[in-house]
This record gives C-alpha cells, sequence and structure tokens, in this order.
C-alpha cells in the first residue's frame, strides 16, 4: 500500500485540504439523503392512510403504497431511493400528483432571491458601519456611542426573523401602508422579508466587524502604517479591514446558512410561495414526498454555503488551510 | 461563587436583565392561577374587535380577551421551552460526554455525528425532527430538545476536553478511578458553571424556536395556546387589530432576550476584571526654555503623557538631538520611555493626552496642523517586534512603496522600483523576489531590515529606533545596529535609541538619557560620567568580562512605583542608598551643569557615593 510520501501529489498542502473538503461533503450529503430516507418511516402511523384519509377503502391505500415502493424491502427501497435522488427524481408529490422535482423547481427560485438578497444587503450594511463604529470606538473611545451600539445590535440580533417580519408587517404595511405584506407581486413586495430576513445577521455581522477592527487598529503593523503617515481612510480600508475578512467570513457563512433556514419563517409571515411555504403546507398535509425533498434541498443549500465559506478562507488565509491538514 | 453571582446582579444589564426574568417566571406561576377564568371567557357579542378600554389588546374570533391570554399563555410557553432545554442539556451531555467514557473509537463516531449535525442550523433540524415526531406540542418539544442538542454536545465535548487533561484528573484516572466516576467526581462539577450559563441561553433560544413552530402550525394546537399559536392566530387579522398580533410577539421577545441577557451578563460577570485607580493631578514643574536654534532636528520641551484617569506616564520630558547626532533612552519596563518615543512622533491617539511647551521637528512646529508629509518623509519609525510591524496580509514591496506614493506622487512602478532599491540597501539578498513576498516568509531579522528600509523611502533626519533588536538574538543584533550606525554616518541622519540594553546603548549614542518613572532623571555623554545613583545601579548591573562568576550578578533592590503611587520626593528615593528625608519629601528638578549634562538628584554632587553593596 502506498504511504504518503510515496506519493507526491499528497504532499501538495492544497490537494490535501480539496480531498478532506470533497469527503466531508460525501459523508454529509450520504447523511442527508439517508436522513430524509428515513423520515417517511420513522413518522407515525401509516404515511399513505394518512394522507389518503380513513374513508379510504384497504385497497386503495394497498395500491397507493404499492406505487410508491412502500412494500419492497426496507434496503430495496433505500436502494431505489438513492438512485432516484441521484438522477433528479425525487418521486411523485402526493397531493398535488405533479413530480416533487417540478415543484421544487418552481418554489426554489423565489427562495433563493430572497436569501441572496437578503444576505448582500446584511453585508452591505454590516461591513461600513462595523468599520465605522470600529474606528469611533477603538482604544476604548466613545464608551456611550459603544454601548448604545453594542445593545441595540445585541438585541436586533437576538429577535428571531419572523417576530421582526411581524412588527415590519405591522409598520410599513398596516400602519403606513408603503409596502405590500403579502404574496409576490412586483419588486415592492421584496422589500419587506429580504428586510426582515437581513435585519438579524446585519446587526450580529457589524458587532463582529467592529470588535475585529476594534483589536486590528491596536495591532501593531496598523501603528506602522501609521507611521507612514498614510491617510486614515488608507489605514482603515487597505490595511485593517483585509485582517477583519476571516473572522467576519466564518461567521457569515453561519448566519447564511441561518439565514437559509430563517427562509421557512419569514416567508410564512408574508405567504411568499417559496420553499418554506411549501414545506409547511406539505408537514401540515403529510405529503412527505414533497417534505423529504424540501429537507434535502435545504440541507444541500446549508452544505454549499459552508463549502463556499471554506474555500474562500482558504484562499483568503492559506495558513489555515495548510495548518488544517 | 454566591458572591459572584451577587456581583452579577450589581451590574445594570445583570440586575435588569435579572428583574426581568424573575417577572417573567413570577408570570409562569400565577397568570394561570389568577386569570384563567378570563382568558378562557367566550363572549360573541365582541369577537375580534380592536385593542379598547375594555380589552386592551382586543379579542379573538370567540372574543376572549386577549391580553388575558397573552398573560396566561406565559406559562406553557416558559414549560415547553424549559423541557425542551432540559432535553438538549440531558442529550448533548449524553452526546458529549461519550468520548470520554467509551474510548476513542466509539467517541470519534460521536465526535462526528455531533460534527455533521451542528453544521446545519438549529431551525432545519428541528423542522425534521418535528416531522418524525408528528404536528403538536410533545413532538415540537422533542424537535427543539434534540434540535439544540448538538451544539450542547459540541461544548460539553470542548469543556470536557479541557478538564479531563488537568493534572489531577490525569491522577485520578490512574489511581485507577474508573471513567464514570472521574467523569461524575472530577469533570462535571468542573464544567457545571459554563452548561449552566449556555443552558440559561439556550433557553432563550427554545423559547424563540417553539414560538415558531407554534406560529408555523406545527407546535401547540387548539384549544391550547402559547405565545406563538396567538401570535399565528394575530397576523391572520393584523389588518383588524394590529395588538393581537404585536403583543404576543412582544411577550416572546422580552422573554426570550430576559434569558438571554441574563445568561450573557452572568458569563461576562464570571470574568470581571478591575479599573485602574484614579490620581488627583501631579504638578506640572515649568521647565526653563532655552532658546531655538536650527542646528537641532528635534527641540521637546515639557513632554507629559496622561492617561485617562489622570495617570502621567510621562511627565516634563525635555530633550534635543544635534542633526547626525546618535541619542539613546535607557530605563526599565514602565519608566516611560517608549511612549516618550510615540509622543515625539505623533503616534499617540486619544484618549491618551499628550501636552508639551514646544516640540519642533526640523524647526517645524508639531503642536499645532498636521504635518504629515514632513513626519512621512524626514521621521523613520523602527519598532520593537518586526514580527508583528508588518501587514500579514500584504506584499513587503507594497508596504514600503505606499508610503512614497503618498508622499511623493511616485507612479505605482516607480515607488516600486524604490522599495526594491532600500530593500538591497538594507542588504536584503535578491529583493526583487523578496518585495513579492509576504512578511511571513521572511526571517525575523530580514523583517527588522526591511523596516528599516520602508524608513529610508523618505529622506529620512531622524530615525526614533525603540528597542529595534530586542525580539532578535544576538548576531542579528549587531547586524541590524551596525546598519542603523552606517546610515546615520552616511547621510547625517540623527538617532534616537530606546533601549533597556545599556551595553547597545554605550556600543552607539553620542549621549544617553536616563528615564525612570516617567522622568528624564540623567541626560550625560558618557555612562562612565554617570552621577545618579539609578543610572550607576543600571551600569554596574551589567556584568562584564571582569565580573567575578562567583559573586551573584548585581541587581538594583526594589523595583519601580507603580504609576499610581508616585506621589512626592524623589521616585527613585525607596531604592537608592542615599536617600534621605529630604530626598523622600522634595522631588529634585533636573538641573543642567556648565558641562550640558544635566541630573535630577539631590546627592549628584556626592562623588563618594556607592550604590553597590548597599
Amino acid at each position: 500500500m502506498a504511504t504518503l510520501e510515496a506519493m507526491p501529489v499528497l504532499d501538495n498542502p492544497w490537494i490535501r485540504f480539496a480531498a478532506r473538503r470533497l469527503g466531508r461533503i460525501v459523508v454529509s450529503v450520504w447523511v442527508l439523503i439517508t436522513a430524509a430516507f428515513l423520515m417517511i418511516h420513522l413518522v407515525p402511523g401509516d404515511p399513505v392512510r394518512s394522507v389518503l384519509g380513513p374513508t379510504a377503502t384497504a385497497e386503495v391505500v394497498a395500491a397507493k403504497r404499492d406505487a410508491l415502493g412502500l412494500n419492497d424491502p426496507l434496503g430495496m427501497q433505500y436502494i431505489h431511493y438513492l438512485q432516484g435522488v441521484l438522477s433528479g427524481d425525487l418521486g411523485m408529490a402526493l397531493t398535488s400528483n405533479l413530480p416533487v422535482s417540478q415543484v421544487i423547481g418552481q418554489r426554489l427560485p423565489t427562495t433563493a432571491t430572497i436569501a441572496v438578497l437578503a444576505f448582500l444587503l446584511a453585508i452591505a450594511v454590516a461591513i461600513p458601519l462595523g468599520v465605522f463604529m470600529g474606528v469611533l470606538t477603538r482604544g476604548g473611545r466613545a464608551r456611550r456611542a459603544e454601548l448604545t451600539f453594542t445593545s441595540t445590535s445585541v438585541v436586533l440580533g437576538a429577535i428571531p426573523e419572523f417576530l421582526l417580519a411581524v412588527g415590519l408587517v405591522y409598520v410599513f404595511g398596516v400602519s403606513l401602508g408603503w409596502l405590500p405584506v403579502a404574496g409576490r407581486s412586483g419588486p415592492a413586495s421584496y422589500v419587506l422579508p429580504v428586510v426582515a430576513l437581513a435585519i438579524g445577521p446585519a446587526a450580529v455581522l457589524t458587532r463582529i466587524v467592529r470588535v475585529q477592527m476594534v483589536s486590528v487598529l491596536s495591532a501593531d503593523y496598523v501603528r506602522t502604517a501609521r507611521a507612514k503617515r498614510l491617510r486614515s481612510a488608507a489605514v482603515y480600508f487597505k490595511h485593517a479591514l483585509p485582517n477583519t475578512l476571516t473572522a467576519t467570513l466564518t461567521l457569515g457563512g453561519l448566519l447564511l446558512s441561518v439565514m437559509v433556514a430563517g427562509t421557512v419563517l419569514v416567508e410564512n409571515v408574508f405567504a411568499w410561495p417559496g420553499l418554506g411555504t411549501t414545506m409547511i403546507s406539505s408537514i401540515l398535509a403529510r405529503d412527505y414526498p414533497v417534505v423529504q425533498a424540501i429537507v434535502l434541498v435545504y440541507g444541500v443549500g446549508v452544505l454549499l454555503v459552508n463549502l463556499v465559506v471554506d474555500v474562500a478562507l482558504a484562499v483568503l488565509d492559506p495558513r489555515s488551510a495548510i495548518r488544517e491538514s | 461563587m454566591k458572591k459572584r453571582w451577587l456581583s452579577v446582579l450589581r451590574t445594570p444589564v445583570g440586575l435588569s436583565a435579572g428583574l426581568l426574568l424573575f417577572v417573567v417566571l413570577a408570570l409562569a406561576v400565577v397568570a394561570p392561577l389568577l386569570w384563567s377564568g378570563r382568558a378562557d371567557h367566550v363572549d360573541t357579542n365582541v369577537m375580534l374587535e380592536g385593542a379598547s378600554a375594555r380589552h386592551w389588546v382586543g379579542t379573538d374570533d370567540l372574543g376572549r380577551d386577549l391580553f388575558f391570554r397573552v398573560l396566561v399563555a406565559t406559562r406553557l410557553s416558559i414549560q415547553l421551552a424549559l423541557v425542551a432545554t432540559l432535553i438538549a442539556v440531558v442529550v448533548g451531555l449524553a452526546l458529549g460526554t461519550l468520548p470520554a467514557l467509551v474510548g476513542p473509537r466509539l467517541g470519534r463516531f460521536a465526535v462526528a455525528v455531533v460534527n455533521v449535525a451542528v453544521a446545519f442550523p438549529g431551525l432545519l433540524l428541528a423542522l425534521f425532527f418535528a416531522v418524525i415526531f408528528g404536528v403538536g406540542a410533545h413532538g415540537a418539544v422533542l424537535a427543539i430538545g434534540l434540535a439544540s442538542a448538538p451544539s450542547f454536545a459540541r461544548l460539553t465535548q470542548t469543556l470536557v476536553a479541557g478538564v479531563i487533561s488537568l493534572d489531577y484528573v490525569a491522577a485520578a484516572r490512574s489511581a485507577g478511578i474508573g471513567r464514570f466516576r472521574v467523569l461524575l467526581r472530577h469533570v462535571l462539577p468542573n464544567i457545571a458553571e459554563p452548561l449552566v450559563v449556555n443552558a440559561t441561553i439556550g433557553a432563550g433560544g427554545s423559547l424563540l424556536a417553539f414560538a415558531g413552530l407554534s406560529f408555523l402550525g406545527l407546535g401547540v394546537q387548539a384549544p391550547q395556546y402559547d405565545w406563538g399559536r396567538l401570535l399565528g392566530d394575530g397576523l391572520a387579522s393584523i389588518y383588524v387589530s394590529p395588538a393581537a398580533a404585536l403583543a404576543p410577539g412582544v411577550a416572546v421577545v422580552v422573554a426570550g432576550l430576559a434569558f438571554n441577557l441574563f445568561g450573557e451578563a452572568v458569563a461576562k460577570g464570571f470574568g470581571l476584571t478591575t479599573q485602574l485607580g484614579r490620581l488627583p493631578e501631579a504638578p506640572s514643574a515649568p521647565a526653563d526654555v532655552p532658546e531655538l536654534d536650527t542646528e537641532h532636528v528635534l527641540d521637546v520641551q515639557s513632554l507629559s503623557v496622561t492617561l485617562p484617569g489622570g495617570l502621567r506616564p510621562v511627565r516634563d520630558v525635555s530633550l534635543r538631538i544635534r542633526r547626525g547626532e546618535a541619542v539613546g533612552v535607557v530605563g526599565e519596563s514602565g519608566s516611560g520611555k517608549s511612549l516618550t518615543a510615540l509622543a515625539i512622533a505623533q503616534l499617540i491617539e486619544e484618549p491618551v493626552q499628550v501636552t508639551a511647551s514646544r516640540l519642533r521637528f526640523r524647526g517645524t512646529d508639531l503642536l499645532t496642523g498636521s504635518h504629515r508629509r514632513l513626519l512621512g518623509t524626514s521621521l523613520a519609525m523602527v519598532f520593537q517586534d518586526p514580527m508583528t510591524a508588518f501587514n500579514p496580509v500584504r506584499r513587503i514591496g507594497a508596504q514600503l512603496a505606499e508610503g512614497a506614493r503618498e508622499h511623493d506622487g511616485l507612479t505605482r512602478k516607480a515607488a516600486y522600483a524604490r522599495a526594491v532599491d532600500r530593500l538591497r540597501s538594507v542588504r536584503i539578498r535578491e529583493p526583487e523576489r523578496r518585495a513579492g513576498q509576504y512578511p511571513h516568509e521572511f526571517s525575523g531579522g530580514m523583517r527588522q531590515r526591511a523596516l528599516i528600509g520602508m524608513g529610508m523611502m523618505g529622506k529620512p533626519a531622524l530615525i526614533i529606533a525603540d528597542e529595534p533588536t530586542t525580539a532578535l538574538d544576538v548576531t542579528v543584533q549587531a547586524q541590524i545596529l551596525q546598519l542603523l550606525q552606517e546610515i546615520r554616518l552616511a547621510d547625517e541622519v540623527a538617532l534616537l535609541l530606546i533601549s533597556h540594553d545599556v551595553t547597545v546603548v554605550r556600543a552607539i549614542c553620542d549621549r544617553v538619557l536616563v528615564m525612570y518613572a516617567g522622568r528624564i532623571v540623567e541626560d550625560v555623554s558618557s555612562l562612565d560620567r554617570a552621577r545618579h545613583p539609578y543610572t550607576r545601579a543600571l551600569v554596574a548591573a551589567v556584568p562584564t568580562m571582569e565580573t567575578s562568576l562567583d559573586e551573584p550578578l548585581a541587581v538594583i533592590p526594589g523595583r519601580m512605583p507603580d504609576l499610581a503611587d508616585v506621589s512626592v520626593g524623589c521616585a527613585f528615593a525607596a531604592r537608592c542608598p542615599l536617600a534621605d528625608d529630604h530626598c523622600r519629601q522634595v522631588e529634585p528638578s533636573l538641573e543642567t551643569s556648565p558641562d550640558g549634562s544635566r541630573v535630577a538628584c539631590w546627592h549628584a554632587n556626592d562623588l563618594a557615593l556607592t550604590t553597590r553593596g548597599s
């Protein structure tokens, strides 16, 4: 058997890094698919009976079970399910009799749009504001501003997005009547869902950028930069900001995956025609194939976000990737 | 332990969060007892009404009063959140301690499971489990408990790993005590505190998550109701009666924050630090101000540095440096050497205050206006630690070049070429290649040379070097000092060399300033002619080739007074063999002798003094 030393390719830290990440994501996807498969077998009672209702005859139920392959041995069903998922066949929805992949195809883009917009909004607010607050409060300056900022951002960051959403509906929909509060119509209908999703993560991210800026601004190399008598903006944006990005990105990735999950609740507040509303209505209607598929989609989305962040971190800070392997 | 909890309650955040939490918990206990009747009273005459004097928050579709329903719902909401948290803690503890209990192989499996699970947001896990356990309060409790378990497991794993390697735990294990007992007796008590704090914060999270599930219709089912349920029902009629949706929302936020903030306050309070003691403003002695003359590169009169709170780590420092002159500053750590250097270089920022009656560099008054270009081109700084003085994420060449682009208006290319040239002149081999590298690819000595090269990008008249060789090994030290010396002699560049190493200063400098407790106590051209007992003690403490190896090394007894303790008299009196009552009561001023040397000592002319063996 070839050892690591005998294979020069594996000496390259980048290849080892890529191999590790690939291995991790393959395992995670497998766990995810297996969990989704088991879900339908772990639900209490007979899923087919519960969707068809108590009035359906035993023959109808049995025929439906047969059609869904639920009478096959478990191992067989697992293999069929794996094959199906990998080839993009997610089965048929029980309630609408549409292919599940078609349902997902319709709903995924609307969800992804608000998630991505919200993430961009959070970044666009958090980085300039965090830098500004960091500069303002560095070295224990402007204590009162720091206290106000920190408490505000802690509170905003702790309120779950669906409650913020309700608050936004009340203020901008009911009281002011400026923005539509339900459904997807024009560009204006995107505002409230996106803002509701973005506020919490923006608050948390701003806080991290501020704390990082404060610590970076006391670093020796910032003093060196100041000793060169550069303009303040050059010191802050060229020397300090790049050194805060590792922590910001790590946390940003985490927040993005939380945001993906947060869409479920926010969509339900705004009756947004996305995966989240479909998921909840499918859970309540016991349409398990659809629920299974949406769980998979969300899970894969989270894994992708994690992967992108890991790779970006490795590119930005090569030492982290090498240290790990 | 008790004291620490009390001290948490004494902070404003801790107290308000604690009070809030107490109110929430009290409501959970008493609200259903007092108001169940009113909350469940059906009145079909007032269905779906908005807020009014009789119904503060309005009524629901059966005419029940929503204000009381929100109050009564406190119990169920809190109860469910606490049960879910309990499940999370128990399952998390079990999963987290598994690696310590079952040995490495199974342990690794447990770690892997936790790792996969924590990669997913809690809400997704909760939804997944909610499907499996079925719609309803029981299913939702289990779902939220299990969904929060992985993060508790991760926390437990980290904490256990930290404790289990401690000596006494290792001793208990090697004494043959079983793993389970070690865990119960030694490990768990040590990690209880952070676990409890995190469980408190976790309870807030569970409360919010539960509200989410109930709001979606997956949690509490009618006729039971919790805040999430009320919120979901209220949202449908938000145009008719906004308060019906807002009131339960506010309740959820307040209760969630109470748990969250209290947990955070406790966590923070257990790592409290004390503040520096305040001191009344020290009187500043006006120094006599000699006339300005142009042969001096630097002219500083009565420079003081004041910290917020009134402490003054640098007091009344006056010094002048001629063109091409090398002046050393020696003194112990904390004597104010580095702060003096930074204050002269205008690198001290608010809220630390720098005051001086005069601060002139090349004839320009630095106290008024901004002099970025002058300082950026004529004043070079070399800092102590070359490992941290460069920005780790930018290339060396770019870091050198940017000053020249800024101040001399060079193009990117020309500035870079100059950077390469300066790297060559500080004897960095292959400067073209090295300029494209990052700081971590340079050795310590090379970085320090590059930093000197950075100072040479302009046309410096003064180099301020703050302990430039302290972080380097001895052979590299010698090279750096030689380089500084060559630069100085070639271009008549003045040098202000700060060091605690008497030998280094003696080897290079034309003149030495000795600092003690924030003041200059002596200014002398040669340390051999020192008159201040402190300077003599410093010199005597340096071993030479003749120092007997049998005798212990000479030391100065005692230590420098703390910044906050400088009161009256000579600061060195407590350690001085010559000190008398006069020294302890009146601080000697820095007197100039006919030969131009300065000394601040009542006994400076007492030539028979001896500092050793006293």
